[in-house]
């Protein structure tokens, strides 16, 4: 194996067992891929939990129309480079059905739709487990999360009554019409994550690099230029030097002022960091309890 | 669970020190070393300030990071309260803010330039015990926490027992809110002879006190100023240093099938490969090995990963197991050494935690997961249940509910290959799961 360090080759066996009792337990399963980081780490450890035979379930990307271009690109080619089949569902199609309706105002995202178009997804895919990118230091609910995360018929999360997760035997029995989400990389920090990637010399997406690009300071966020952003009238984009931290819907994933243009930089960065990296997502702002409220409802 | 790979490893690996792991301006650095990794959990009464400790240790360690602190300060201000509550950081749903307790187990990651830590911050409140026995099947280590002012509780009882029986050797007890009782010698000296007058009837191998505040931070970090009369090393320190023996079984080989991979390509035609995490013992290329239940010989052809062989697997490792003959495997099949087998049978006797508000059945019928293998049985008797308080046995009343410890006998619909959970916690564990609601009702330890 070519990790550096034993706890991340404790982490990667951990993962690639978890993966791995996805396939046994679950008769059909996607794992669901953003283009950033943790799904790209979580598809590369599928490739390793099943080779030399193919990943035996599809990547499967909810697209809400508002991404950076890079991350499309890099997508495609990656599903190409570790042999994966891919599925892509769009949030454009729910608003379109009239399943959801657009949000509007200055920050407006699609962010909350993303959900409505995943749990129809589930419904007509007639998925039992979906496997996620997700980690425990993420973020306050998250933390609290099983490896195996019990959804209701109706794609909800009750924190309240999650089965107990004991030694590595989880529990996989549902009744029909539930499902699963399987979070491999549970027990790994974002730390990890880079380390992993530098490790294994896994490809990344450009814009986690650093790059110039015009972008605009709203509310302490640095959000990057795009068609779906309403400016106010006192609003202007400048040109700034950035990279990001997380890669999600253009709309609130804000960038970070960096110069880090490879890998070790970037961890060096992180290292150095007083902020976490959820920081940066507009989405989690809104309230306190912004990520439980959306993980009850059935998000990511 | 991991330290004896961890020691085997150490001597392949070579650590890799990155720049930024350098400690300049007295920064410490987020990147751990390679010393490893350590899995502990806390767990105390309701009140005994668990979640702010934890928070203490992160923000000491410098692990917690500036938006996180910022926004834990506004809630602070916003309840009135004077200092900046540290146990906002671990009670992450709302019900827990709202009610100030910890209800579910919460997974935290830390590092130090020496270790890096997951920690399972586990409730107290009785009704979440369960959540407890959770959060301590994976750990190396439990830290007990006791309120300076009451003293021991039924529930720092329970708990104890519990560690000891999910088979932790290690146990830190931190005697906290010392601040409240003045900082009081005899205090701590009092508290520490009455859980060793209580903890000397288990099987815990290392036990150790410090008095502490966490609230204040005293000998959490750093060494506290108000106890000058405690020779001891602080709780940070000891984790950092804590040599944690080896959990892992060595000696007795054991692969559960847990997948089998048939590529079924032109380039891996003939491809046929049992993965699977090894569970004890160290399996080496060329090994004669049996699979049971068949009893079909065989030997290791390879033993294969994604980057290529290796030579030898140690547990907790997950591999590709190739065999030089081909013998149909499949999941929940096992494969080990003819001269050392695990048991092999239908009736067995183990300790069971109870986890369900549903009270276990006897003559009941439940699903398990044990290692990969899944049956069904039934619960044949009860023999007794045990008081925690005293840990006698009790005959007289034999219904399990939620919390309680019981040992019981059931039977298998087929048998099960297994070893006791002392020898072997991989092989020596088990759930059951009631079949009408899935959920996990029993957590049990096999005798």
């Amino acid at each position: 194996m070519h990790a550096n360090t034993h706890h991340l080759e404790e982490l990667e066996s951990e993962s690639i067992y978890v993966l791995r009792e996805v396939a046994a337990q679950f008769e059909k399963t996607a794992l669901l891929f953003s283009g950033g980081k943790d799904s790209i780490v979580v598809s590369y450890l599928a490739r390793k939990a099943f080779w030399p035979a193919k990943i035996p379930f599809a990547l499967m990307h909810i697209d809400t129309g508002h991404n950076f271009e890079e991350t499309i690109v890099y997508r495609d080619e990656w599903v190409k480079k570790i042999d994966a089949r891919l599925i892509v569902k769009y949030v454009q199609d729910s608003i379109d059905k009239g399943r959801v309706k657009e949000e509007t105002g200055y920050n407006a995202s699609r962010n909350l739709l993303q959900t409505v178009t995943l749990l129809d997804a589930i419904e007509e895919l007639k998925l039992d487990a979906c496997i996620g990118g997700a980690r425990r230091d993420e973020e306050k609910a998250r933390a609290k999360e099983r490896f195996f995360s019990h959804r209701d018929e109706f794609g909800q999360w009750n924190p309240k009554n999650q089965r107990p997760e004991l030694w590595d035997l989880f529990n996989g029995k549902k009744n029909i019409g539930e499902h699963f989400r399987v979070f491999p990389l549970s027990n790994w920090t974002e730390l990890d994550v880079w380390q992993y990637i530098k490790d294994e010399e896994i490809p990344l997406p450009s814009i986690y690099f650093s790059h110039k690009r015009e972008c605009l300071s709203r509310d302490g966020q640095l959000l990057a230029k795009s068609p779906f952003l309403k400016l106010k009238d006192n609003e202007k984009y400048e040109e700034r030097i950035i990279r990001f931290r997380t890669i999600g819907d253009m709309s609130c994933t804000g960038a970070v002022e960096s110069t880090a243009s490879n890998i070790d930089e970037v961890i060096e960065e992180i290292a150095a960091s007083r902020v976490t990296e959820r920081g940066t997502r507009a989405d989690d702002k809104r309230s306190e309890a912004a990520m439980e409220d959306r993980k009850k409802a059935g998000y990511f | 669970m991991i330290s004896a790979r961890k020691q085997l490893w150490k001597t392949v690996k070579k650590p890799v020190i990155f720049d930024c792991m350098k400690d300049s301006n007295g920064h410490k650095p987020l990147v751990p070393t390679t010393r490893g990794l350590l899995r502990f959990f806390t767990a105390g009464s309701v009140d005994d300030g668990k979640s702010t400790l934890i928070g203490r240790l992160l923000y000491d360690s410098k692990s917690i990071f500036e938006d996180q602190y910022e926004a834990i300060k506004r809630t602070s201000e916003l309840r009135g309260e004077e200092q900046v509550n540290l146990a906002l950081l671990t009670d992450g749903l709302r019900a827990e803010r709202e009610q100030g307790i910890t209800i579910d187990v919460a997974y935290r990651y830390f590092s130090t330039p020496r270790r890096k830590f997951i920690i399972a911050d586990t409730p107290g409140h009785i009704q979440y015990t369960r959540n407890m026995v959770t959060g301590s099947s994976t750990a190396n280590l439990a830290i007990i926490m006791i309120d300076a002012r009451n003293g021991i509780t039924e529930q720092t009882c329970r708990h104890t027992l519990i560690t000891s029986l999910i088979g932790i050797r290690h146990i830190i007890v931190c005697i906290n809110k010392m601040d409240l009782v003045g900082y009081k010698e005899e205090v701590f000296e009092r508290i520490r002879s009455e859980y060793e007058k209580f903890s000397s009837k288990l099987e815990v191998v290392d036990v150790q006190f410090i008095p502490i505040a966490a609230l204040t931070g005293d000998n959490v970090v750093d060494k506290s100023k108000n106890m000058p009369w405690y020779a001891g090393s602080t709780l940070l320190y000891l984790l950092e240093n804590i040599h944690v023996a080896s959990d892992e079984n060595l000696i007795d080989c054991r692969f559960p099938v847990q997948y089998v991979i048939r590529p079924q390509s032109d380039e891996y035609h003939d491809y046929r490969g049992y993965a699977g995490k090894v569970a004890g013992g160290i399996f080496k290329k060329g090994d004669k090995v049996m699979a049971l239940p068949s009893g079909t010989m065989s030997k290791i052809k390879a033993i294969d990963t994604y980057d290529g062989p290796i030579e030898e697997a140690y547990p907790g490792m997950s591999v590709t197991m190739l065999l030089e003959d081909d013998i149909d495997l499949s999941r929940g099949d096992m494969l080990v050494r003819e001269h050392n087998q695990p048991k092999v049978e239908q009736d067995i006797d183990m300790m069971i935690c109870w986890l369900n508000e549903r009270k276990l059945v006897a003559g009941g019928k439940y699903l398990i997961k044990h290692s990969i293998q899944d049956a069904k049985c039934i619960v044949k008797d009860v023999q007794y249940k045990i008081n925690i308080n005293t840990l006698h046995r009790i005959e007289d009343d034999k219904e399990v509910k939620l919390n309680d410890v019981a040992r019981i006998s059931i039977r298998t619909t087929k048998p099960l290959f297994f070893d006791s959970y002392r020898k072997n916690r991989r092989t020596g564990s088990m759930i059951l799961i009631d079949e009408a609601t899935n959920e996990t009702v029993g957590a049990g330890m096999i005798l």
